[in-house]
Order: structure tokens, then sequence, then C-alpha cells
């Protein structure tokens, strides 16, 4: 037999695989943040052009020593849950009810799809008309925001709810309600969640634009008000305390998730 | 209870499924219906169970149910039809807590289905943990909760390997010989057909038509693997559908 070289099985299997890196997301927040100081003090960032990170903070600071963080949080706070709350009850009862009845989906899709993709601010002066110029009106922009995006999830998901268990709920004779209540709603939770996801985050964009409607306190209109002044420091600390705040309600429903959905990995 | 098919005929659109099919499910005994894929055997099986409307002809159901049957038609399908987010003891109470049993009894019943499939040591184990005959001995379970009057089986085995297939199919034996009950079982496989069908009803293809009703007397539980009565029979039954198989197999799909 002739002298045949060995040699190794090249490895190609790699990549295409989602994993889990803890660190470098915090790595790419710290870089970023490193380079703007880092420019800013050098120079090559002009001053108009991005607001130093240690003057931001300065400004954070000074908003919390002041008392003013929790006076601009709590109103904010306050509308984001209540519209939100009734956007998102209300956006998933009727994506139910269009998952449900055939009849429901012919009438209200369509309408839903003509309100969609309207920027609710645009409809601002409306608002204000319907419900006057007090926290109502704001209310109504955030659930009126949320509304849409939760029905479209909502519905996606009952239809994606796995028809075999359904049917198996039918044949072995449970009520209408049993079959909703113990398969369908279960079954589309972890849709409704990742629409939940999304209408969140509309409603943190939307509290700003509420705000504009005339009102005194909130991040929204703590922001507006630093930006009319182009105080920079000002803004980019209202910026950063949506982002944090849009961090903290998407762990929270990651939370949910991981309590409501631990079925499923 | 015995369910009996007086000239079932269904149509899907322009397509004949099923054409004049008249049967009987006898009380007691296990009815296998075979034939080669596209037949229409599961929908039969829909049509027995009232989850689907014949287009012609009568399902009938002759004979009280037996007191206590919460459900007398109860199916067992292929793909196990379990709820992820409940464990096997919850999938099983699903189908009863409709029923207002109260706590007690409730308990009872799981804990007599679940000792009868051998899962008692399983009962608070998600689907997800379980293997697929695991899992199919969890819905065997839930459709015994119910204390049915006949059991439609649609393919239970087909979505297992063949040695696990094995084990199910002397489980399904074991709990007939304790009690028998009627069922309906369907399947493409001849060998579990010839190890569990008192009868063995052979099907056309499109448009389903009963071709042959065999009977097998052999005992259940004197039926073993690799039994040379049963492959004789076995044969005949290939000899039957061996060409309908190759031309369903050769048909082209036009739905």
């Amino acid at each position: 037999m002739s002298e045949r070289e060995a040699v190794h099985v090249p490895f190609r299997g790699k990549g295409f695989r989602p994993g889990h890196h803890r660190w470098v997301g915090a790595l790419v927040f710290i870089v970023l943040i490193a380079l703007a100081e880092w420019g800013t003090r050098a120079g090559w960032i002009g001053q108009l052009t991005l607001p130093r990170p240690s003057d931001v903070l300065a400004a954070l600071a000074e908003l919390w020593q002041s008392g003013l963080f929790a006076k601009h949080m709590v109103p904010s706070l306050s509308r984001l849950v209540v519209g939100a709350a009734i956007g998102v009850s209300l956006g998933v009862s009727v994506g139910v009810l269009i998952g449900l009845f055939t009849f429901v989906r012919a009438g209200l899709v369509p309408l839903v799809a003509a309100l969609f993709p309207i920027p609710k601010i645009a409809l601002l002066p409306l608002f204000v008309i319907w419900f006057g110029i007090d926290e109502a009106s704001k209310y109504a922009l955030i659930a009126f925001g949320t509304f849409t995006p939760t029905v479209v999830a909502t519905y996606g998901a009952v239809d994606n709810v796995d028809r075999t268990l359904i049917r198996m709920g039918q044949s072995f004779g449970l009520s209408w309600g049993s079959i909703v209540r113990k398969i369908v709603l279960p079954g589309a939770m972890p849709g409704i969640l990742s629409g939940l996801r999304i209408s969140l985050a509309i409603a943190i964009i939307l509290l700003v634009a509420a705000e504009m409607l005339g009102a005194e306190y909130g991040i929204g209109a703590y922001i507006l008000q630093a930006g009319s002044l182009y105080d920079l420091e000002r803004l980019f600390a209202g910026v950063i305390i949506l982002s944090v705040l849009g961090v903290t309600v998407s762990a929270g429903i990651g939370a949910i998730e991981r309590r409501l959905l631990r079925w499923r990995s | 209870m015995e369910i009996r098919l007086d000239g079932i005929r269904h149509v899907y659109g322009e397509t004949e499924i099923l054409r004049d099919i008249s049967l009987t499910a006898e009380e007691g005994r296990i009815a296998c219906l075979v034939g080669p894929s596209g037949c229409g055997k599961s929908t039969l099986l829909r049509l027995m169970g009232g989850l689907e409307r014949p287009t012609g002809g009568r399902v009938l159901q002759e004979g009280a149910a037996p007191a206590g049957s919460l459900n007398p038609l109860t199916y067992v399908f292929q793909d196990f039809a379990l709820l992820p987010w409940r464990t096997a003891r919850g999938n099983i109470s699903l189908v009863l807590e409709d029923h207002g049993l109260g706590r007690a009894e409730t308990r009872r019943i799981i804990a007599d289905v679940l000792a009868r499939t051998k899962l008692s040591d399983f009962a608070d184990a998600l689907p997800r943990q379980l293997s697929g005959g695991m899992k199919q001995r969890v819905a065997i379970a839930r459709a015994l909760a119910v204390n049915p009057a006949v059991m439609l089986l649609d393919e239970p085995l087909s979505a297992l390997d063949a040695q696990t297939r094995e084990l199910l199919m002397d489980d399904l034996i074991a709990l007939w010989t304790r009690t028998p009950f009627t069922a309906v079982y369907v399947t493409h496989n001849l060998a579990e057909a010839v190890r569990l069908g008192h009868k063995v009803v052979v099907l056309s293809r499109r448009p389903g038509e009963i071709r042959e009703i065999v009977e097998i007397d052999k005992p259940l539980n004197e039926r073993g693997y690799a039994d040379a009565d049963l492959e004789a029979v076995q044969k005949h039954l290939w000899e039957l559908m061996r060409e309908e198989a190759k031309a369903a197999d050769e048909e082209l799909v036009d739905v």
C-alpha cells in the first residue's frame, strides 16, 4: 500500500448559531462614551456637535439633587402606565376577538390596517379637542399608539395557536370558554408578549409627544424645554432617562416572559 | 356502545374522499383501518367522532355510553396534542375540569390513569421534558381519564421510533386485556394492524372504499412480535394494498 498523507478533516460548521456574550453589550456602550468624552476634551468633537458625557452626568446629578427628577418622573410614569394599560388591554381584547370571530376580523382588520400607519402625533390637535388639554388627552394619545400594534400582534398570535390543540379540546368536549381560556390564550401568550415589547417602546416615544401638549412637568417636557434652549447637556440627560426607562421596561417584559413561558425553552 | 357507519360518502370541494362506507366498530373490540396514504382513513375517523360532518350517509352510535363516561368518543392523536404549558398531570386534569368532579375525585382519576400508563413518576414533567413515547402515554392516560365508550386512535404510534412503537403496542394490549375497550385504530403500519386489530378494514385509495375486512381470531395477548400467523395475515394485507399504495405514491398532488 502506498504511503498516504492523513490530514484533519477541516471544521466547517462554524457560526450561524445564536450564542450568549454577556459583557459585549456593556463594552460597546463604554467604548462609545469614552470616545465621546475623549473627543470633546481633545477638541476634535465640537462643543455644539455633542455634549461632553461628564457634563451630561453632571446635569443628571443636578436634576436629582434639585428634587426635580421625581417631579418630572412621577407624572411621566403615571401617563405611561395609565395610557399603556388602556391601550394594551383594549388591544389584547380586540385582537383576541379578531382572532376568534371571522365576522369581527372581516370588520376590524381593514380598520386597524388603516389606523396603524397614521403617525399618532399628527392627531394631537384632535385629541386636545376631544379630551381637553389635561391628562386625558395624553392618556388617549399613548393608549391609541399602543392599541394598534397590540391588536396586530395579538390576532397574529391567536392565529398561530396550534389548531390541533384546539381540535383536541373540542374532541374532549371542552366548553368554548375553556378552550379560549386554557388553550387559545396561553398559546397566544408568546406572541402577545413580544408584541408588548414593541407597543411599550412606542408608548415611550409617544410620551414625549404627549408632553408637547402643555405639560409643565414630565421627562418629555424637560427634554423639550432643554431642546428649545439648545441646552444639549440637559437634552441628553433627558434622553438617557428615556433610554433607561426603555431598557427597564424591556427587562420587565423579559422577566414576565421567563415566568409565564417557562414551559418553552 | 358501538359505532356504526351507514353509507358514508365524503367530498372536499370537487374531490371525492370516501365512497359508500358501511362498517361497525363492535363493543369491546379493536377495529383497525388501513389503507394507502390519502385514502381518507383519518377523515373517516374524524367523521366517527363528530369532528367533521359527512357529505352523505349516517354516523350512528348504538347503545348507551357506560355510566360515568365523561366523553364517550375520545381521540388519541398522532402528534399527541398535549398542551406544552401544562404538566402531564395538568394535561389530564384539563379534560376533567369542565365536569365539576371535585378536587378529590379529580385527583383520584389522575392518579389512577397515571398508574395504568406507568407514568406515576412523571406526573409533574412538562411535555418538552418527555420522550415521544412518554408523551403518547400521557395522551393515552388523558383519553382513559374520561372513561371513553369508544377510543378513536389516529395513527397513535406513527410519530414514534420502531422500538418505542413495540413497547407502546405491548402497553395498549395490556390495557385492553385488563379492561377491554371499543376502539377504532387508524394506521398505515400493517404490523400494528395485525397486532392490535380484531378486524382489519382495508380501504382502497381515493376515493376510499372498503376493499376487504379481515377478521383475526387469535386473542390479543397471544399475539407476539414476529408471529408467524400474523405474518401470513400481514402478507395478505400487503398484497391487497401493494398496487394501490404504489399508485397512490405516484399520484400528483394537486390540491
